[in-house]
């Protein structure tokens, strides 16, 4: 008998303790928690993916149209709502990922991390050059208000702040809840050996569009929340390093539980914080051992450890 | 005046391509020996450049003989290659060997991170310039022209690395054993070749050709932070272009990329960056196995 799933709980726990320290926790950790969450909601669709052995290395596509999609709705359409501003980020990333998945889903392996890297270079060489959206200066996006009021900084932030909480919480319920149907078993099928799963009587094509454009509109409301948090984007969101950095944040976490990648994305902020702080010149270097130790001796991430010590115990 | 406008895109692009192939026909000998998509080959062309701008820099500054300085720069691409081609094989591809190769790219991507901070550990955040090379061979008229012979000189490392290349690889038993693993991995060692001496020695003669990237670079840029990271992205389009693991392809997508982005600069500056990724993706769609790549079979 399998150990009963606990996710569901330990879920609307975290839920609960993390919204409620949102009135006691200093701006700066408020700042950091919205962000690591948003990192951690791009990262659980990374490990959808990831599961069946596909990396894209130009999810920061997705999580820069989002972005965009937020600050040109505020400066075009004078739009500020931070609930429609998110909206409408999932709305532009899952709409460009359906699109693209149809090319996506033919190809595997590194062609499929090459092909992802090229879209989101293809974005980014257009978001560069293009003058009205400020090159690679970026602009600012206007402060978010909530159902057409506008409150104080303090309240602002805090209410992007639980909204945030919410948004991961639910993707990482309707993530769970997606892993439990065929379709979401079919993924590690797929890694193991995809002619077998059509044998099987499944397209794989299909699958893989459908985790597709499921990371691209986790993606795109992440980079509406992130944009929104930081009040600016600038072209940097979409070029490979961040791509680089969201893939770190996977494989950091593992793919073990839906809890995985919110879990890494925090410690991964954590370290950025302290790592700037106190040994700025080798904060790279720490990524670097961190992901190589990580990569040799605990494939299945930070998560893997903790089931380790879990069974142990 | 169209006619004017021609040569200059054709003579820029022909430059880059030169400069494009040199750093990417490493990647692409790698990729196709050992299958390791090497994000790290940045970073060697980034120390490569570092460290032939500091010997320059050192040589002038002695005044010895300004033509030495030339060797020094294949000098710096030797040493930098080789050393740091010994630590990354012996130390970490060979731990990786036999995993998916999307975690290897990954941990390559980790060890870009880490001598990203060695580098500016090393050398600071300061540029390091190191211009006299550049200046040393003189210049060329063609027509409306003005070409620097340093430029030209790059065009014949180019065709001489390629020719080098070529002929080692089709006349050379060694070259011949290349292509046997290159072919069929399981296969070439079933009869005999070791291959992991040919995976040591592919992945040598790889970093020193990415670190002659940079050296051959160094002096017609400023050396400065985040070298490395541009010219990744754009050695994985070349290669892509040409074909992952196919020599003459990297030639042809340093030519492609090259003359395509010398026709943006000059016709339509806007477009600089989009053209060359445009085209990596319409390759990858239409050609997903690049220009001159072969179809892997899939297997049950």
């Amino acid at each position: 008998m399998a150990a009963r799933d606990r996710t569901g709980a330990a879920l609307a726990g975290a839920f609960v303790v993390f919204v409620a320290a949102g009135f006691f926790l200093p701006s700066w950790a408020v700042s950091l928690v919205i962000l690591s969450l948003a990192r951690g909601i791009v990262a659980l669709g990374l490990v959808v993916q990831f599961r069946s052995g596909l990396v894209s290395f130009g999810q920061a596509l997705f999580f820069a149209i989002g972005g965009y999609a937020v600050g040109l709705a505020g400066l075009k359409l004078r739009l500020t709502d931070m609930i429609v501003l998110t909206v409408i980020g999932v709305a532009a990333a899952t709409l460009l990922g359906a699109g693209l998945g149809f090319l996506m889903r033919r190809y595997r392996e590194i062609f499929f991390a090459m092909l992802s890297l090229g879209f989101s270079m293809l974005f980014y060489g257009l978001l560069v050059k293009t003058e009205t959206l400020g090159s690679t200066d970026g602009f600012n996006v206007p402060a978010p208000t909530i159902f057409g009021a506008r409150l104080s900084a303090l309240a602002t932030r805090t209410l992007l702040y639980d909204l945030t909480v919410a948004a991961a919480a639910g993707a990482a319920l309707g993530v769970h809840w997606y892993l439990g149907t065929i379709l979401g078993r079919l993924d590690t099928a797929l890694r193991d050996n995809e002619v077998r799963v059509e044998y099987l009587g499944y397209a794989p094509g299909r699958v893989i569009h459908v985790q597709y454009v499921l990371g691209a509109a986790l993606a795109g409301g992440a980079g509406a929340l992130t944009a929104m948090a930081v009040g600016h984007i600038d072209p940097s969101m979409a070029y490979w390093t961040t791509s680089g950095e969201l893939v770190f944040v996977t494989i950091l976490s593992g793919t073990g539980s839906v809890l995985a990648p919110f879990l890494g994305s925090l410690v991964f902020g954590l370290l950025q914080t302290y790592a700037l702080q106190y040994a700025p010149s080798v904060w790279q270097m720490i990524l670097g051992v961190a992901l190589l130790a990580i990569i040799l001796y605990l494939p299945g991430g930070l998560w893997s450890a903790l089931e380790r010590n879990r069974a142990r115990a | 005046m169209i006619v004017a406008t021609l040569a200059f895109i054709v003579a820029d692009g022909v430059i880059y391509a030169s400069w494009l192939f040199i750093v990417a026909v490493g990647m692409t000998l790698v990729y196709g020996v050992m299958r390791i998509l090497n994000v790290a080959h940045g970073s060697l062309y980034a120390l490569g450049a570092y460290t032939a701008a500091t010997m320059v820099g050192a040589w002038f500054q002695r005044g010895y003989a300004p033509l030495g300085s030339f060797v020094l720069l294949l000098v710096a691409a030797l040493v930098v290659g080789l050393v740091m081609g010994l630590i990354l094989e012996l130390g970490l591809l060979r731990f990786l060997h036999g995993r998916d190769e999307v975690v290897v790219v990954l941990a390559t991507y980790a060890t870009f991170l880490i001598l990203e901070d060695v580098i500016q550990l090393i050398w600071g955040v300061e540029a390091r310039p190191a211009p006299q090379p550049y200046s040393l061979l003189g210049t060329t008229t063609v027509g409306p022209l003005l070409l620097n012979n340093y430029d030209l000189a790059l065009i014949a490392l180019a065709l001489l690395v390629g020719g080098v290349g070529w002929w080692a690889l089709t006349r050379t038993i060694a070259g011949k054993l290349l292509l046997a693993v290159i072919f069929d991995r399981e296969m070439a060692e079933a009869c005999g070749i070791n291959v992991r001496r040919v995976f040591l020695v592919t992945f040598l003669i790889g970093s020193v050709l990415g670190a002659l990237g940079g050296a051959s670079t160094a002096p017609m840029i400023s050396v400065s932070r985040g070298l490395g990271v541009d010219v990744i992205v754009l050695a994985f389009a070349v290669v892509v272009i040409g074909g992952l693991g196919s020599i003459p392809g990297a030639l042809l997508g340093a030519a492609v990329i090259g003359l395509s982005r010398a026709a943006a600069v000059h016709l339509l500056p806007q477009a600089e960056v989009f053209a060359i990724y445009l085209i990596m993706t319409l390759v990858l769609i239409i050609r997903p196995y690049g220009l001159l790549g072969h179809e892997r079979l899939r297997k049950v």
